[in-house]
């Protein structure tokens, strides 16, 4: 087969780099407000009437919103198996935690509403927020480790070893990523409930949302601060075949404090990333302010775009620093799959995805509109 | 018992997987079961086969939720666990997985979602199709994984790569078209449907025990007898399909799974009964059929089935062969990359058997330095566990044709229209309802336990693949999975009961009234009188 040539091997890669940005991203903007409305579950909605209007706003889409971050772990053992085996193996313990909250979400929304007790309802809601919570704390927190550096090498017959400890990872500057996320998430979650509820639960999701949406702002802000003063970054210091063999034990790297800005010193423009990053949250909070809710979510969405997708600019073609031996890093040029599985990947992504977002949007435009209380109450049309 | 780092992962992906098949198997029978009532509803529009399809899917949904929930720790398990695994075979094996995402996952779960919740806001056809939707998301999902299983044990249309010390991709339509792939695929889905048959059957022959819902009862089981007569024959068909391929693919799991030591005369029989004895490498007591074995693992009488005893000396054999190809590809690799020269050519020789070099592993760093005792351990190392072998694939076997006869009586019962009339049958049903489980986790013992101690068979021993993990990490996920899995089969088990007892909100009237006075369902008024979502409260 030579078919796969017609796409040069470093072209592919670099595809499939963007093809990783838009799976986080899907699944941040999809799942992340089933996340943040999980977050948001306890502090919106009291009684069971406004859980139930809250829990069946996300009742019908969460769960293809999931298969975005099943989708992301099949895309990425298939184009990037290392940075697979790497990061899973290596955020072992966080790994579970992450499963553990998000085993708690499918079952907290079909169990809740099999039985009436009060208690067996007020557990299942803890569990979903702790679905919500969690795996958004948890999302944040790694990113910040991966853009120190994780500490990982490779032996030359591609064995890896993570010389971490989970504790390790709860850095202060890790953490302050992962309220990053928890802010950005639940400021998403906010305005889909503005979107899809009445008051008064509507009105306490529009504060929580206006608040949300301004702390991601001075939160973004402060990381990107400590990211440019305090954290190094990192850069290669040897050449690199970018359509070369993936073994990251080829090339050389080394830390580089300020590194992570270098793409931004080369090519000015990228500076509308972060910069859409910091402005996106806050025209959310204006949106929600004169009541457009739709535009909330559109301002919220395109926020977590640009802050997730300027974690990717800063670290190109970084993926993967390891903190002990930056040599052993995982870069876009040597961490993917062969050039003929990028090529049958990319194939099947360009036919399905269409497809699959075409199906998408119909369900949505099904289920649009409100969620009533007075439904809830009638039992008309909602499953939870 | 000391449990170490390998023990722990297979205890962990072996509990995690069959506990995620508990709920698979349902799913992929019971979707295309709503699926069908649907239709009939669609086409005939009685509401009783709406009634039916949402009582259905009431269970369906308790069951899918759980489904869901274990297979996400499936999808990250590898990396977690099994990190060289990831590297070394993820090239191939992580583009079926992929693709199940693409294809499979968002139309089940995207569906999903308006099979629950879109019964008042679409019309009839439309729903119709959501419905299928799912049941063909589910078992899209299955062929997919069964094309990445199937490479596990027949990894064809793949070659090594010395320069990244993996196994990449050559041929894709190869790794699609797997006969290993395909045979295990209608053989899994197929279990898949009898299992929600035997369900179906079970559950409503329980109804008209007690002489509730019978109507829906006996509709449930007229379409259950006939999915499942035809499903079953498929199992059966489809699995003597898969041991026709393992004589050629995995010799060893046959031998296996036969407890046959010797090789003999062609044609081999098959032994019904005896009790293998992994130490002195025999099985005692065996009852024979003469020429069954022969018959059904070559399909001819003078092929002969290679026993044990001789597979582990080829097995012996090709692992120094694998210390040739080990040694070059050492010196291709000192050679700074470059694969040019004698190593090469050596490499090119023998590289199949690499990973009968890898065996030795497990006993030495450079397998090149292993004693001869070390090369004796290891090609004895190549059996697979006798016993829970040969009794799994027994009992796996025995409950493939009683289903065949349990549904088989349903049908002509069903034909005769005397579904009703026998109790005693109706008690046999709902005992049935937990053997499909049964056989179903019996053969995924068989199909991934027979592959041992490979992962991939013949490429990766299980044993290099895992993760460098401490033991006590994985001895705290493996509890807290443990944990929380049984905490939420106890719950899913209750639910499930609790349902069927309460059973479905049908108008029981409706489908007494003549047809043509039924009001026409469309999006904006549906039949009266709507019932209430079961689970709603």
């Amino acid at each position: 087969m030579i078919l796969h040539e017609l796409i040069s091997y470093d072209t592919l890669r670099v595809i499939w780099w963007l093809l990783l940005g838009v799976l986080l991203i899907g699944f941040a903007v999809t799942d992340g407000f089933d996340l943040g409305v999980g977050t948001l579950l306890p502090l919106v909605a009291r009684g069971d009437v406004e859980r139930r209007v809250v829990v069946n706003t996300i009742g019908p889409v969460w769960e293809g919103n999931q298969v975005w971050l099943i989708l992301g772990g099949g895309a990425i053992f298939a184009a990037w198996p290392q940075l697979y085996a790497v990061s899973f193996s290596g955020f072992y313990i966080a790994m579970f935690a992450v499963l553990f909250a998000l085993i708690l979400r499918p079952v907290g929304f079909k169990y809740r509403s099999a039985r009436e007790s009060a208690k067996w309802r007020n557990g299942w809601d803890w569990a979903l927020f702790i679905g919500g919570f969690v795996p958004s704390l948890i999302f944040g927190v790694a990113m910040g480790n991966v853009l120190q550096g994780v500490p990982f090498r490779i032996t030359p017959d591609m064995q890896m070893y993570y010389d971490g400890t989970f504790f390790g990872l709860l850095n202060p500057f890790a953490l302050l990523c992962g309220l990053v996320s928890v802010a950005m998430l639940t400021m998403h979650g906010a305005t889909w409930l503005v979107l899809k509820t009445e008051d008064p639960v509507e009105g306490r999701a529009r504060r929580w949302g206006m608040a949300a949406a301004v702390l991601t702002t001075v939160l973004y802000a402060l990381a990107g601060l400590v990211l440019f003063k305090l954290v190094s970054g990192y850069q290669l210091s040897s050449e690199v075949t970018a359509g070369g063999a993936s073994n990251p034990l080829f090339k050389s790297a080394e830390h580089a404090s300020g590194a992570w800005f270098n793409n931004y010193r080369s090519y000015g423009a990228l500076m509308l990333v972060p910069a859409v990053g910091l402005a996106a949250p806050l025209l959310a909070a204006f949106a929600l302010l004169l009541r457009k809710p739709l535009a909330a979510l559109l301002a919220s969405a395109a926020g977590i775009a640009a802050i997730i997708g300027s974690v990717g600019v800063s670290m190109f073609p970084f993926i993967l620093p390891s903190s002990i031996d930056p040599s052993a890093s995982l870069t876009v040029w040597d961490s993917s799959s062969s050039h003929l599985t990028l090529f049958i990947m990319l194939v099947c992504a360009v036919i399905f995805m269409p497809i699959i977002l075409a199906y998408t949007s119909w369900v949505f435009s099904i289920l649009r509109g409100k969620v009533k209380a007075d439904d809830i109450r009638n039992g008309a049309g909602h499953a939870y | 018992m000391e449990l170490d780092i390998v023990d722990l992962s297979r205890l962990q992906f072996a509990m995690t997987a069959l506990y995620h098949f508990l709920f698979v198997p349902l799913t992929l029978g019971l979707s295309i079961l709503l699926a069908i009532m649907e239709t009939v509803y669609v086409m005939t529009n009685r509401p009783i086969w709406r009634d039916m399809t949402k009582f259905w899917g009431v269970l369906f949904g308790i069951n899918f939720a759980l489904g869901v929930a274990t297979g996400i720790v499936m999808e990250f398990q590898f990396g977690m666990n099994w990190s060289y695994y990831s590297h070394y075979v993820g090239d191939i094996f992580g583009a079926p997985l992929a693709i199940e995402g693409l294809m499979a996952f968002f139309l089940e779960a995207t569906f999903v979602g308006l099979f629950f919740f879109g019964w008042d806001r679409m019309s009839r056809i439309g729903h119709l199709i959501a419905t299928w939707c799912v049941a063909l998301g589910s078992n899209f999902s299955a062929l997919w994984i069964l094309i990445a299983n199937g490479w596990m044990q027949n990894p064809v249309g793949a070659a090594f790569n010395p320069q990244t010390m993996r196994m990449e991709m050559t041929d894709f339509a190869a790794v699609l078209t797997n006969p290993v792939a395909q045979a295990k695929f209608v053989h899994t889905v197929s279990a898949g449907y009898v299992t929600a048959a035997v369900f179906v059957l079970g559950v409503s022959a329980w109804y008209v025990l007690k002489g509730r819902h019978i109507e829906l009862a006996r509709r449930s089981m007229t379409v259950a007898a006939s999915f499942g007569l035809a499903a079953s024959l498929s199992v059966v068909v489809l699995g003597d399909e898969s041991g026709y391929l393992t004589t050629s693919h995995q010799k060893m799991k046959l031998a296996t799974i036969e407890g046959m030591w010797e090789t003999e005369p062609a044609p081999a029989p098959f032994s019904v009964i005896g009790f293998p004895d992994q130490e002195a490498r025999e099985t005692h007591y065996t009852v024979q059929i003469p020429w069954v074995m022969g018959l059904i693992g070559t399909r001819s009488l003078n092929t002969e089935i290679p026993g044990i005893n001789d597979l582990v000396v080829q097995a012996e054999a090709t692992i120094r062969q694998g210390i040739l190809a080990y040694d070059a590809l050492e010196r291709i690799r000192a050679g700074s990359g470059t694969d040019s020269g004698e190593p090469a050519a050596i490499f090119e020789r023998n590289g199949a058997a690499l990973g009968y070099a890898l065996l030795l592993k497990r006993y030495v760093d450079d397998p090149r330095t292993a004693t001869e005792e070390q090369i004796r351990q290891a090609a004895i190392d190549t059996i697979p566990p006798v016993a829970p072998l040969f009794w799994s694939f027994r009992v796996m076997v025995f409950l493939g044709f009683f289903f065949i006869a349990l549904m088989a009586t349903f049908f002509v019962l069903a034909a005769k229209r005397r579904l009703t009339a026998h109790p005693r049958l109706l008690k046999l049903a709902v005992f049935a309802i937990p053997l499909p489980w049964i056989a179903a986790e019996l053969g995924w013992v068989v199909a991934e336990l027979g592959r041992q101690p490979w992962v991939i068979e013949g490429v990766l021993p299980t044993a290099l693949a895992v993760s460098n993990l401490s033991a006590s990490s994985v001895l705290l996920t493996l509890l807290g999975f443990v944990a929380i899995y049984t905490v939420l089969l106890v719950i899913e088990v209750k639910l499930m009961v609790n349902a069927i007892r309460k059973g479905p909100r049908t108008d029981e009237g409706a489908s007494l009234r003549p047809r043509s006075n039924l009001p026409r369902a469309t999006a904006d008024a549906p039949l009266a009188p709507q019932p209430a979502p079961t689970q709603t409260a």
